[in-house]
């Protein structure tokens, strides 16, 4: 643990200062090239803007209207027979979606059921192996402005499901 | 996305209609604005950060040859990028800094493979194989410690936070590996 966690703390600092080294040795002029850099990278963001402001209004409205919490009625009933806590759900569904909403439910879910509980060990290894899907898409697409997606989206879709089957499968195997 | 995007909106519109919840409704699409403003103005940061230090990678050419060095790793998923591409660097650096729980430099550093596998792109408006290889494994969230995870259990006093350290690299590798085996049997199939 105290192991990586020392390598997750190091390895930022040590690779900008190698890289910056590296530029001075080879004679770059590291200052002006960093700015340049930069530039482009206020450029992206910009670029990535409106495909945010699009995600972002579509989630906070499907959360607002209500149609959120339908959609956790709709399963209730399949997550009672198969013996599966109620609450993972709302990880479930709100993971791919927002990741600050996410964590705010999953902090509910600790606090409520207790840290030690079936439903936050399931949610806990959603909350670590599930990612904001919808945020990812929009970023990296919007970054260089692609159109036709292909079938990349339904798999992504298809892939939250099944890994948040396989994460339910594992915690209940493992506890 | 287009269809997911109309979706959201109208069911957002329709059950806000029938709950009552039209106020809450609008006052939530302005929330989205800010956030988005906010996520924005946070992302402006960190990448412009990344995009400058990755430029001087570039323009020293050790860009290149950690692309020769990292290839042997990347080569058996990424097989139609060249050897010393810059886009296996940027690759695997987005790699290592998801496996290492770093956010604030894997998404720009994903940004920049964006950017250099869109530089291996003939039609510049539809994604190519590698692209959604590389998002496929993105939102998969390969990551070795949920140090967020692990914190928020063990502030409300959990026996052994980190024993959702092996459930969870277990449940990403297996869903790793089924989207990305999903995405190569599509890729069979749709040729």
């Amino acid at each position: 643990m105290t192991t990586v966690n020392l390598i997750s703390q190091l390895i930022i600092p040590v690779f900008i200062l190698f890289a910056v080294a590296y530029g001075v040795a080879k004679k770059v002029r590291v200052y002006d090239c960093f700015v340049a850099g930069a530039k482009d990278g206020v450029t992206v963001v910009i670029k990535i803007f409106p495909y945010l402001l699009a995600i972002f209004i579509a989630v906070k409205s499907f959360q607002a209207s209500g149609a959120f919490d339908f959609t956790k009625e709709l399963f209730r009933g399949l997550f009672t027979v198969l013996n599966i806590p109620i609450e993972v759900l709302s990880i479930a569904i709100i993971k791919p979606l927002s990741g600050s909403a996410s964590l705010g439910v999953f902090t509910n879910i600790v606090k409520t059921t207790g840290p030690d509980s079936l439903t936050s060990m399931i949610s806990a290894v959603i909350m670590g192996s599930a990612e904001t899907t919808f945020y990812v898409l929009a970023v990296y697409l919007g970054a260089v402005g692609i159109k036709n997606t292909r079938y990349l989206v339904s798999i992504c879709l298809i892939s939250d499901v099944v890994g948040i089957i396989i994460a339910i499968g594992i915690v209940k195997f493992f506890f | 996305m287009n269809t997911i995007w109309f979706f959201l909106i109208t069911v957002s519109v329709i059950f806000s209609v029938i709950n009552g919840k039209l106020d809450e409704l609008t006052k939530s699409i302005f929330d989205g604005a800010k956030s988005a403003v906010e996520v924005s103005l946070f992302l402006l940061g960190i990448v412009a950060l990344w995009l400058g230090i990755t430029k001087i990678i570039e323009d020293s050419g050790l860009i290149h040859r950690l692309s020769r060095l990292f290839r042997p790793f990347i080569s058996r998923l990424f097989k139609n990028i060249p050897k010393d591409h810059p886009a296996v660097t940027s690759i695997t650096l987005n790699f290592l800094a998801n496996l290492f729980g770093l956010g604030n430099a894997a998404t720009p550093l994903g940004i920049k493979a964006m950017q250099d596998l869109q530089s291996l792109n003939k039609d510049t408006e539809t994604a190519t194989h590698e692209m959604m290889l590389f998002i496929v494994i993105n939102t998969a969230s390969i990551q070795l410690i949920p140090f967020t995870v692990i914190g928020i259990l063990a502030e409300f006093g959990s026996k052994n936070p980190s024993g959702v350290v092996l459930p969870t690299i277990l449940a990403t590798i297996l869903s790793a590996v089924f989207a990305v085996g999903t995405l190569f049997t599509c890729r069979k199939i749709f040729k």
